[in-house]
């Protein structure tokens, strides 16, 4: 690994001025990537700024209105251990429990994650399918976007220069809503999505589909939304016929590459069935919290 | 390139060593301190052979900067037993032969005490799912969980 120095912030305006400090600078949350990327010769800094030290990007909260507020820096575990988390956001319990195994979430934070930019990545499709956004700040402020908004490609993310993400934040969940993520690997734990979905579904009292959030990991050059199967299910009853519509527009909408982990036709395929599933399972979680 | 100071807790002994910025946990455990039970496999987060604790939960040391763990508490395999006294996993994995070659070993036992430090009693799907990110080469998996249920089982009953 080449050599580079490695600074510990206490506090974002400490941790802004070291990254304005004129050298190429990397950010380290859990390290489970960027330490590896590093050692491997994939990315290169002069100085490595550990975020771990900020109180701020260590802490999570619910807010009064309900909202999630998760600082780039929190590890995973900690999350999902939280019974409010696992009771009001299960879906982000489900991205957060199957990236990597145990030791790697101890360490890995939603703010590396994203920012690493992985089309596989877990926690996209499903913080797309809730609504997140991203706070992100820099020495003129802060600013927030879409959390869809963040990538630009593989391994490529829309931070500027000079930029930090600073917390993701969740919106709090509609009444009569629900949402899930899974993905599809070839074994039950530890392995990178072939390809994956998050849904995020609410209803009015009669059972119609009032508003719908669908996302796709690993059939594009980045996670995607799908507008098209979102029209597919609002205003129509939650049911079978509807969920079909909604993975051909999932399957329409993949643009996926061949690689190690899988092909063209299976992961168009995968689309399909996955995001079907992961409307069932966000019904069936709106039906349990009746 | 200057190394930088480092204070830790290591398996419950004040310890200061030097270490460059770029050396992982794992290089300064082996290479600097002479602690070679946690073991270099991949040397990328996917084979677990390195885990040790980090102020009590499992991580892999490979994924942890040396100078990551200023003022924290490190666990490593070196700290499981006392004298002779075998620690209950390591005692388990002995008698139900879960282990060949050994090199994942110290990996398996640092993650399955962390999983028996927070649920004492975990069922095998549970134990099963834990433990998925250490990977054995040889001996396969199922003697392993055995141990594992036989050392949660053990330590139950000394309670």
């Amino acid at each position: 690994m080449d050599s580079f120095t490695y600074l510990a912030p206490r506090s974002l305006g400490e941790a802004l001025t070291a990254l304005g400090n004129g050298k190429q600078s990397l950010l380290l949350a859990g390290g489970t990537d960027i330490i590896v990327q590093l050692r491997e010769g994939r990315r290169h800094c002069d100085q490595l700024i550990d975020l771990k030290h900020i109180p701020e990007l260590m802490a999570y909260r619910i807010t009064d209105d309900g909202v999630l507020e998760i600082g780039a820096s929190a590890p995973l575990a900690r999350l999902y251990e939280d019974p409010e988390i696992r009771r009001r956001f299960p879906a982000l319990v489900d991205c957060a429990s199957i990236i990597g195994g145990i030791a790697i979430q101890s360490r890995a934070t939603l703010g590396g994650n994203l920012c690493n930019a992985s089309p596989a990545a877990d926690s996209s499709p499903a913080l797309m399918a809730l609504g997140a956004r991203v706070v992100i700040a820099s020495s003129n402020g802060t600013r927030e976007i879409p959390v869809e908004e963040l990538f630009a490609g593989p391994g490529r993310n829309t931070l500027q220069p000079g930029e930090i993400l600073l917390r993701v934040r969740i919106p709090a969940p509609a009444p009569n809503s629900g949402a899930f993520y899974h993905r599809f690997i070839p074994r039950n734990e530890m392995d990178i999505a072939v390809a994956s979905s998050g849904v995020a579904l609410a209803l009015d009292d009669s059972g119609v589909i009032t508003a719908a959030r669908v996302a796709l990991g690993a059939v594009a050059a980045t996670p995607i939304l799908v507008p098209a199967a979102a029209s597919a299910l609002v205003g129509k009853p939650a049911n079978a016929e509807s969920f079909a519509a909604a993975g051909e527009a999932a399957a329409a909408a993949a643009s996926p590459i061949e690689d190690m982990r899988g092909g063209i036709a299976q992961r168009r395929h995968l689309a399909k069935v996955l995001t079907v599933r992961a409307l069932e399972g966000a019904l069936n979680r709106i039906r349990e919290s009746r | 390139m200057s190394r930088t100071h480092v204070s830790t807790i290591l398996n419950g002994v004040e310890t200061d060593f030097l270490c460059e910025p770029r050396q992982s946990l794992l290089e300064v455990l082996r290479d600097e301190i002479g602690l070679t039970g946690a073991k270099e496999g991949c040397n990328n987060g996917n084979c677990g052979a390195c885990a040790v604790h980090l102020d009590g939960r499992v991580v892999n040391a490979c994924c942890v900067l040396a100078v990551e763990t200023q003022g924290r508490t490190v666990d490593t395999i070196e700290s499981l037993a006392h004298g002779d006294q075998l620690h209950p996993l390591q005692d388990a994995f002995l008698q139900e032969a879960a282990l060949q070659c050994g090199i994942c070993t110290p990996g398996f036992i640092m993650s399955a005490k962390a999983l028996l430090d927070q649920e004492p009693n975990p069922d095998e799907q549970r134990i099963r799912f834990w433990l998925s990110g250490n990977l054995c080469r040889c001996t396969g998996y199922d003697k392993i969980i055995r141990a594992v249920q036989r050392a949660a089982a053990e330590m139950q009953e000394a309670k």
